[in-house]
């Protein structure tokens, strides 16, 4: 297997053949946009020699929507469903740092048991994306049954979304100040009985992977990126920890209830794919470890802040107090004020840091919401990862960045 | 007109030639419908192994399934590309199709149910075989597309590396019996199969047809997340249906090689009372089906093999490996004797 890599990692260094040569040229390739392995949109310009890389130029902005433009014409209770639609494989992270941002401009804290309920079903959402990466890689290595197999376990916890805000993927369920209902009664108990059952489904999926030889030949030693490469790209998350650098904001600046959680950060020790696969898989593991967490030390209380300037009063409030009914009227008109300020807030989202940078300007609207994708800086480091690899190298190596291209395009 | 059906031209000409097309009907039929409801068993098997259903919508379970396939694939038009050769482009799955039909002229089915008894079989088999890298290649080269060439030399290189250990596991089988011919190759394991003495062989003979038939895990040339759909990507409607059936038909040749060769044509697999009422080519056809499902059992589980990893489990191992085993085969039958005596 290493031979293997260094034969690949062998032209990366010295000139290759083509390019001494001036009479030979290099083939080059359109890879997507409409490609089964481009995930999405991506579209790559490809200089081969042969079925080595030479080069690879990835255009993106085939799904440009203009999120961070038009953020800015709407109220900030607005502006939470637009996150559901960045990256659409992860939408409650996403909507977890625009309030956490909100937040902090405004000075308020989500009550307790709200807090409890987002570290929940950022978990859960972090499983929900790993379900889906893992055996994305593993189709665009050629394994096609996990993908299968995985998306039944992905509609139990959509059906998890469903219960709690009544839609399956775009959930807008958070709030600046909480979030927006409380679970049904039932909720915690499913969910428990979904994570006891979830491991069997885990077990069964590794047993198809990680120990296949096919599986590693494809996997180990593929696209190296060390620790202080790693850094250097500004990746995040299981790209990072692949590469060995335990950095998890989870743990690092730790926020909603993360702080008392037990939970171990996996790292790689390679940064290859593999490595990169098996710190998702580890991930979703520990994640289990902090649902049930969540479930046991979870108490009953609020779940949307008391303040009425910027939450919404409740319905039966509204026919008795006329202040209720002010509040509730100039919440869904105008929307709350954001006093002046600017910060950035990031969480760790199940691809990496996923930031916002929103700058207040006292009005009801965002001056500007920046936001930062982790899917945008691994897919800058496609080209220098991929020289020298071969064309199915590169289909794999995409598909351990975890890339999706609603929250890089934007 | 009575005495068209008299004399030497009747006797000696006319009814041989037509016996033989009826012969080649009796087999292509058959081997057509095989070919059909293998498609529908691969989306099954593999729909099951997947948690899914299945093709279970036309006909009781999806039975017509191959046939609605069939007759889309016959309605569409054939789009040829512009920058395509256009003779080359129709010639690729004509070639393609009619070299996985004429391989099986010379299989045996059951005890004398062959169209072709003759005494080279195995290389007759081997020939045919090798001419089916000709049909991918020139789809390749005919489309005129990146993603087509790249599908196509992958899939020349591959057959080309593959076919070389499928004849030095030929020439152990070869030692064994004596004789070329498919027929004489079964008899000779009345006593024992070949897949048990000669197990590495056999193991080594499945995997290399695997490629041979460009199959997962070694399905390059199609792989459909790197090259799309490789050397068939610009085809359409009957010039792409030939080639999946060609494909298809390649795969229950490989099968059926491995059967012949392997585990014992119709033999049944004990000479006894309830086995050998069943006829031979019925137990032919279940090794078959056998080793179909193994096809589609491997393609729902493993992931797919680089280029290079390919060439190197071809040349690095499965070669020196099956040089070897031809010499550890010859040394043992020439040491206690057992070479067998020219028929």
């Amino acid at each position: 297997m290493s031979s293997n890599a260094v034969v690949a990692g062998s032209a990366a260094g010295k000139p290759s053949e083509a390019e001494q040569d001036p009479t030979i040229k290099t083939m080059t390739m359109n890879f997507g946009p409409q490609h089964p392995a481009a995930h999405g949109v991506l579209r790559m310009v490809m200089e081969m020699n042969g079925e080595v890389i030479e080069r690879i130029d990835p255009h993106i902005g085939l799904l440009h929507r203009g999120t961070e433009k038009l953020i800015e014409y709407k109220t900030y209770m607005q502006a939470i469903p637009y996150f559901d639609r960045l990256d659409y494989v992860a939408p409650m992270c996403q909507e977890h740092a625009f309030v956490r941002a909100a937040e902090k401009l405004l000075g308020i804290e989500a009550p307790e048991r709200a807090q409890y309920i987002r570290t929940l079903f950022d978990e859960l959402t972090r499983i929900l994306n790993h379900l889906l990466n893992v055996p994305a890689y593993a189709m665009d290595v050629g394994a096609m049954t996990p993908m299968l197999w995985a998306f039944e376990e992905r509609e139990k916890l959509m059906e998890f979304y469903e219960g709690v805000c009544g839609a399956r993927m775009h959930a807008a369920y958070y709030r600046v100040g909480g979030v927006h209902q409380d679970m049904p009664a039932d909720m915690p108990e499913k969910i428990l009985a979904w994570a006891d059952a979830f491991p069997k489904f885990m077990d069964d999926m590794e047993e198809l992977l990680t120990e296949n030889r096919i599986f590693k030949q494809r996997s180990v030693d593929i696209g190296v990126i060390t620790a202080e490469e790693a850094l250097a790209w500004g990746m995040t998350g299981p790209v990072l920890r692949g590469s060995g650098v335990a950095w998890d904001l989870r743990k690092a600046q730790p926020y909603a209830m993360y702080e008392r959680m037990d939970f171990d950060i996996p790292v790689g020790k390679n940064g290859d794919c593999y490595s990169r696969y098996l710190v998702r898989v580890e991930e979703m593991r520990q994640s289990l470890k902090i649902i049930k967490q969540c479930l046991e030390q979870i108490k009953e209380g609020p779940v949307l802040t008391e303040d009425g300037k910027v939450a919404p009063p409740r319905r039966g409030e509204m026919k008795r107090s006329m202040e209720a009914l002010i509040h509730h009227f100039k919440l869904y008109t105008e929307g709350f004020h954001v006093p002046e300020g600017e910060t950035y807030t990031a969480i760790e989202a199940p691809k990496g840091e996923f930031g916002v940078y929103l700058v207040a300007d006292g009005t009801n609207k965002p001056y500007r919401c920046k936001i930062r994708a982790p899917g945008f800086a691994h897919l800058q480091a496609m080209d220098h990862v991929c020289r020298g690899h071969m064309l199915a190298d590169s289909v794999a190596i995409l598909g351990a960045f975890d890339i999706v291209f609603g929250e890089i395009d934007r | 007109m009575a005495d068209l059906f008299q004399g030497v031209w009747w006797s000696g000409y006319a009814l041989p030639a037509l016996t033989v097309v009826v012969y080649i009907f009796a087999i292509t039929v058959p081997l057509l419908v095989a070919v059909a409801y293998l498609t529908y068993a691969e989306r099954k098997v593999i729909g099951w192994m997947q948690l899914r259903k299945g093709p279970n919508v036309v006909g009781p379970m999806g039975l017509f399934q191959p046939f609605a396939d069939g007759l889309k694939l016959f309605l569409k038009e054939t789009v040829i590309p512009s920058g395509a050769n256009r003779v080359l482009f129709i010639i690729a799955p004509v070639l393609t199709f009619i070299l996985a039909m004429i391989a099986w002229a010379v299989i045996p089915f059951d005890e004398g149910w062959v169209l072709a008894d003759i005494n080279v079989g195995v290389l007759y088999l081997f020939a045919v075989s090798s001419l089916g890298v000709y049909g991918i290649i020139i789809a390749g080269w005919a489309s005129n597309s990146k993603y087509a060439f790249l599908g196509a030399l992958r899939s020349a290189a591959q057959m080309v590396s593959y076919e070389v250990s499928i004849g030095f596991v030929l020439v152990s089988v070869l030692l064994c019996v004596g004789s070329l011919n498919l027929s004489h190759i079964v008899t000779a394991q009345q006593t024992i199969w070949f897949a048990i003495p000669l197990l590495p062989m056999f193991v080594i003979f499945i995997i290399s047809a695997l490629a041979e038939t460009n199959r997962a895990p070694f399905d390059l040339p199609e792989a459909e997340a790197e090259l799309v759909s490789g050397y068939n990507v610009e085809y359409s409607a009957m010039a792409f249906a030939l080639f999946f059936l060609g494909e298809y038909a390649n795969m229950i040749l490989m099968s059926g090689m491995t059967v012949v060769l392997f585990l014992g044509g119709w033999l049944p697999p004990l000479d006894i009372a309830p086995f050998n009422w069943i006829p031979g080519v019925v137990w032919f056809a279940l090794k078959v089906a056998f080793v179909l499902f193994i096809f589609l059992w491997v393609r729902a589980t493993f992931p797919r093999f680089r280029y290079d990893q390919l060439m190197r489990l071809g040349w690095k191992v499965f070669l020196p490996f099956s040089m070897a085993w031809v010499v550890l085969t010859a040394g043992v039958l020439i040491a206690f004797g057992w070479l067998p005596t020219p028929a």
